[in-house]
């Protein structure tokens, strides 16, 4: 086992990726990532990388485009606006079949927003970061081990299925230390036949491209496209429970909301009352699998999120009616303290007791 | 939650050291291989205003990182006083330093230790650790770890480029356990 060390999260989300082969990262500096940015500048040029600080958000996702179609594994990092002015790149590489890496510390929204953390960006991320159809896998760690574990794995899944993949963090994951076990470096990266390295007379052409002007065409790669997305979402989806067995009323929170949630699940549990946690680690897929196990024996789900109520809706599509799906949520950059939450769970025993 | 568990809360002005003060003790943490997590406030008020950190030593996961309900407090000014005195636990810990605050913590269902911190590190050449001094009235009071560990916890958290520092941080944290 490797030693723990104590690290922020924005720089682990940093020194994980260089370790999963991470050699390229463009970037454009924005509170309460820029730890992030700041640690590769001084660590990509030592692994013989290129960190390279943009002109925009916008200069930043093409690089990324044109890193990955050459074969390259390749991040960039942004909180909530910085993310939407990426969002057109982000939808070229779907368009274009391209694997890349993309990190959101979520802060407060709409707009600029406050800088502190939030979880508003879930229908983002979940569905529709840019134009068109398409996906991308979406990780929400709650620790900082998970940070490392996550973006680790991101490169491997982005490769996988070629396609974008996203870390959701937020400004408090992203500030706070903890210690960490890093993992090792990795060696043996996935060969890309499909990049655009030239084709030295051997090989026909490789094209990067997400312009297809037969609709057919277009139409065809749509749907094979999307096979691929059924295919994760029966394969990738990832979640964790907690003293969800017995449970009467089920919390679902992932990321930092989920950590406030435990304490509060704890601290209902003192008092007698039968709740567990549900926490997705995956948002697209959506553990959708996991809620509906829990069907049976719930009365009652509580959604707790730092935005106006984003990932309720795919709790309510997955429990179909099932039972009452309820929300509470702080925005704004307001952490939800554990005491709110468990009022919030004692109601709704209350209500679903009757 | 675990008995064992202390949640503190440094708080004060920027450049007092409050952060560096939570690494430290999240270092001891990190050497007795506890759960730990550190927090720091960022944003507006990092800069002229007040700096606060959460820091958690615990035997369990550790739930919400930011401390709504500390067991314990270290606090260089007056205005972090007022913030964060009542949110203390009853039978918790209040350290205050007497340099930049006025009037004393009112709860008498906590133990508190207002200590000259600026003050007596100034006068034993220590000028700028009198988060150090805190960090070892704290463990004074509360022995949140071995001995030993403080003080590897300030040669892990003192960065290699100030390693000339690491001395007077072990003798501000002996001047602290002796205040």
């Amino acid at each position: 086992m490797a030693e723990k060390v104590l690290m922020k999260g924005n720089e682990v989300l940093a020194e994980s990726a260089i370790r999963a082969g991470c050699r390229f990262f463009f970037g454009y500096p924005i509170t309460p990532q820029t730890e992030l940015s700041a640690y590769m500048a001084k660590r990509m040029p030592k692994e013989g990388g290129t960190f390279l600080q943009a002109e925009s958000e916008i200069a930043a996702i093409n690089m990324v485009y044109g890193a990955s179609a050459s074969g390259a594994r390749v991040m960039t990092s942004s909180s909530s606006p910085g993310i939407s002015l990426k969002s057109e790149g982000v939808s070229y590489l779907a368009g274009a079949d391209l694997p890349a890496v993309i990190i959101n510390v979520m802060r407060g929204g709409p707009g600029l927003g406050s800088i502190q953390p939030s979880q508003s960006d879930y229908w983002q991320a979940t569905r529709a970061l840019g134009h068109g159809d398409f996906q991308m896998v979406v990780y929400a760690p709650s620790t900082v081990q998970e940070m490392a574990d996550y973006v680790y794995r991101a490169f491997d899944i982005a490769d996988k299925y070629r396609m974008p993949c996203m870390i959701m963090a937020d400004g408090m994951l992203g500030q706070m230390m903890e210690p960490v076990e890093l993992r090792e470096r990795k060696t043996d990266l996935p060969a890309k036949p499909w990049a655009t390295t030239g084709h030295q007379h051997k090989r026909e052409h490789n094209v990067a491209n997400s312009l297809y002007l037969t609709a057919e065409e277009l139409d065809r790669l749509n749907h094979e496209r999307f096979e691929r997305y059924e295919e994760i979402k029966a394969t990738e989806q990832l979640s964790e429970q907690y003293l969800c067995e017995d449970a009467d009323i089920v919390v679902v929170a992932f990321g930092a909301s989920a950590r406030i949630a435990r304490n509060a699940v704890r601290a209902a549990r003192e008092q007698g009352v039968k709740v567990g946690l549900l926490r997705p680690i995956t948002l697209w897929p959506f553990p959708v699998d996991a809620v509906r196990a829990t069907i049976p024996q719930a009365k009652g789900y509580l959604c707790v999120e730092m935005n106006m109520g984003q990932m309720v809706e795919d709790v309510r599509l997955a429990v179909e009616g099932q039972a009452p799906v309820e929300f509470f949520g702080r925005t704004g950059g307001v952490i939800p303290t554990p005491n709110e939450v468990l009022e919030n769970i004692i109601a709704l025993n209350e209500k679903v007791g009757e | 939650m675990s008995n064992n568990e202390m949640r503190l809360i440094l708080a004060g002005f920027g450049g007092q050291g409050l952060l560096f003060g939570g690494k430290v003790i999240a270092y001891a943490g990190l050497i007795e291989d506890r759960e730990v997590s550190w927090l720091p406030s960022y944003g507006p008020e990092m800069r002229g205003g007040t700096a606060n950190c959460s820091v958690t030593l615990s035997d369990e996961p550790i739930g919400s990182p930011l401390i709504t309900d500390p067991t314990a407090l270290i606090i260089m000014n007056q205005p972090s006083l007022d913030k964060f005195e009542d949110t203390v636990v009853p039978g918790g810990i209040i350290i205050v330093d007497s340099a930049l605050t006025n009037t004393p913590p009112s709860r008498t269902d906590v133990s508190s230790f207002t200590i000259p911190a600026t003050t007596s590190a100034e006068e034993a050449g220590l000028k700028g650790l009198a988060n150090i001094v805190c960090v070892g009235k704290l463990w004074n009071e509360l022995h949140f770890c071995e001995r030993e560990t403080l003080d590897a916890a300030i040669r892990k958290a003192v960065p290699a480029r100030k390693a000339d520092m690491v001395d007077k941080n072990l003798a501000a944290l002996e001047l602290g356990i002796s205040l």
